[in-house]
């Protein structure tokens, strides 16, 4: 059985466990749709009052990515949860023992985590818009892609780290230490033009920062920007190396 | 994948090894492990719990990498060609393979597409194999639904949507209630009777390895210690076995009655000293005398042709059905 139809076989099956169980998408939401109701109206003051790096009059334009990157480090990334399950059920050892490919069995999981987030996408930016969000089509349309490129990414690299540490008292705090870092040094909140120089150059040390700056200059409109192209290139590159990792991990046979 | 010719083994390993690193010690779970399997034979891998019958049984599916040695399942080398040995086999977890919220037929159909096989192939066998193994009416049950035996069974049906001709079952009775068990035995004795299915199973329950299996390797500490029939195994054991209990010192017993003519082999067991004689009762009638004479505190005394646990406990010098995992 060739990659592809194995990938889809593999996705079906995840997906359909997803939407029989559709719990965890729906308090995945839960969690940004509180930013955007309770930190969202005070940051359209700030914004108001002129704050360097926040345009005003566009302050749901730069909330929102950051609220998209949240969603992706809390849902995609925890997503390794299920692998460590599977491994305990004996699922994972199941599949592994028919002929189909390692990598179908991790682009299978890495393919619903992503159509997931990008429901999520869709159903924050319709409450975002709800709340006062305008922006240009085609900049609505590139949070998709971004949104993608970080679900492929985080998802692997989750399910590769989840089958090298194989429980869920381990994963989820070193998760967690992860997550809650690099979703403040990206600059989720305020800007990080307000940053003073060290906590500046330790934010352009990860992905996010770069990312969080495209998809918001991608509201803005700039699309041409210099800015949009390093934060998809950053996403990209982030989700390939990602996925070779976690290809690396699941092609292991002494797991 | 010969079935007539009994000289070519489907599963043939040699020096099978495997170390495991845990901190910074070397662990040696299976050590130089050799031996054969022909067609057709129900063979019972029979060994406490640790005894490395469960990496063995990896690196025959191509789970685990062996650190040395070779092995050449139904034809292909697990090392070099480990997809050839994935399409012809069926491996059955301890742990088994599903998960709650899946249904059984939807598990089957997905497991036979993943070998390749056509949607409506897959679905046709997904239904064969529910009524081969008694899972009619539960297709669509989601699987957290399922007695323990049913689900049990639908492991060993996820094992075998493809008609392997070699399946491993590792541990298949753990925890189930004797009825299942021998519901399972029957359903084990069909795929080869039936289906002339290799059958490849661990277990630690003596009674399993006596009733099912037609040849047994025997595992301990990693290294496989006896093979044979039950019967040839047992016989190995020339004669009967006597537990006498004791309420004192069981070492100091075994001292005494070691000097009793006629014995083959002493061994203690907690409390229990258990010996092998040719001639049984001959032989008690001096134990009982020694005893008495050394002022033993003797308790009961037991008589009785040998069990595969006699044999263990004649190789190992522990007795299987004490090792409580």
């Amino acid at each position: 059985m060739s990659l592809i139809p194995a990938s889809l076989l593999i996705f079906a099956r995840q997906m359909r466990l997803s939407l029989r169980s559709p719990a965890w998408p729906v308090i995945g939401l839960f969690q940004p749709a509180l930013y955007l109701a309770f930190l969202g109206p005070l940051l359209v003051r700030v914004a108001g009052a002129g704050v360097d790096g926040l345009p005003a009059g566009a302050a749901w334009r730069f909330f929102v990515p950051g609220l998209l990157i949240q969603l992706g480090l809390f849902g995609p990334l925890f997503a390794g949860l299920s692998i460590i399950a599977d491994l305990r059920s004996g699922v994972f050892e199941r599949m592994r023992v028919t002929p189909v490919s390692r990598f179908a069995l991790l682009a299978g999981r890495v393919m619903r985590d992503t159509v997931v987030l990008l429901v999520q996408t869709a159903v924050l930016l319709a409450v975002a818009y709800a709340f006062g969000l305008r922006a240009p089509a085609l900049g609505l349309l590139l949070m998709f892609l971004f949104v993608a490129a970080i679900a492929v990414g985080l998802s692997a690299l989750s399910h590769g780290l989840g089958l090298l540490v194989r429980n869920e008292e381990s994963f989820t705090p070193l998760l967690n230490a992860a997550a809650i870092p690099l979703l403040l040094l990206s600059g989720i909140l305020l800007p990080m033009t307000l940053a003073p120089q060290w906590l500046d150059i330790l934010s352009r040390l990860t992905p996010f920062r770069y990312v969080i700056d495209g998809m918001r200059t991608a509201l803005y409109g700039d699309y041409g920007s210099s800015v949009v192209v390093a934060g998809a290139g950053v996403a990209l590159a982030t989700a390939a190396c990602c996925l070779a990792l976690g290809a690396r991990l699941f092609a292991r046979r002494n797991a | 994948m010969s079935t007539s010719g009994a000289a070519v083994p489907i599963i043939q390993a040699t020096g099978l090894t495997r170390t495991f690193r845990v901190g910074r010690q070397q662990v040696e779970a299976v050590r130089g492990v050799d031996f054969e399997v022909r067609p057709g034979e129900i063979i019972g891998f029979l060994g406490p719990n640790g005894a490395g019958k469960t990496t063995t049984l990896r690196i025959l599916t191509t789970l685990l990498k062996p650190s040395a040695g070779r092995a050449v399942v139904v034809g292909a080398d697990v090392n070099t060609d480990p997809g050839a040995v994935r399409r012809r086999i069926g491996y059955v977890a301890q742990s088994g393979g599903t998960d709650g919220n899946c249904r059984v037929a939807e598990e089957l159909i997905l497991q036979a597409r993943l070998y390749g096989i056509a949607k409506q192939d897959a679905v046709r066998r997904a239904a064969d194999l529910c009524e081969r193994l008694d899972l009619t009416g539960l297709a669509d049950r989601p699987i957290r639904t399922l007695s323990g035996g049913q689900r049990r069974r639908t492991d060993i049906a996820l094992g075998l949507v493809h008609q392997p001709p070699l399946v491993f079952l590792d541990e298949p009775s753990v925890g189930l209630d004797p009825q299942s068990r021998s519901d399972l035995w029957t359903h084990i004795r069909r795929l080869r009777d039936d289906f002339d299915t290799t059958v490849f199973l661990s277990t630690h329950y003596l009674d399993e390895a006596d009733t099912l299996c037609d040849r047994i390797l025997v595992m301990n500490h990693g290294r496989i210690i006896a093979e044979g029939t039950p019967d040839a195994l047992k016989r190995r054991i020339s004669g009967d076995v006597i537990s006498l209990t004791l309420g004192g010192d069981a070492d100091r017993a075994k001292a005494v009655l070691a000097e009793c003519p006629g014995l083959d082999e002493i061994a203690v067991s907690g409390q229990t000293v258990r010996l092998t004689a040719r001639g049984g009762e001959k032989a008690l009638v001096w134990l009982l005398r020694a005893a008495d004479q050394a002022d033993l505190d003797l308790r009961s005394v037991n008589i009785a042709r040998p069990t595969l646990d006699d044999v263990f406990l004649a190789l190992t010098g522990s007795s299987l059905s004490e090792n409580h995992s």
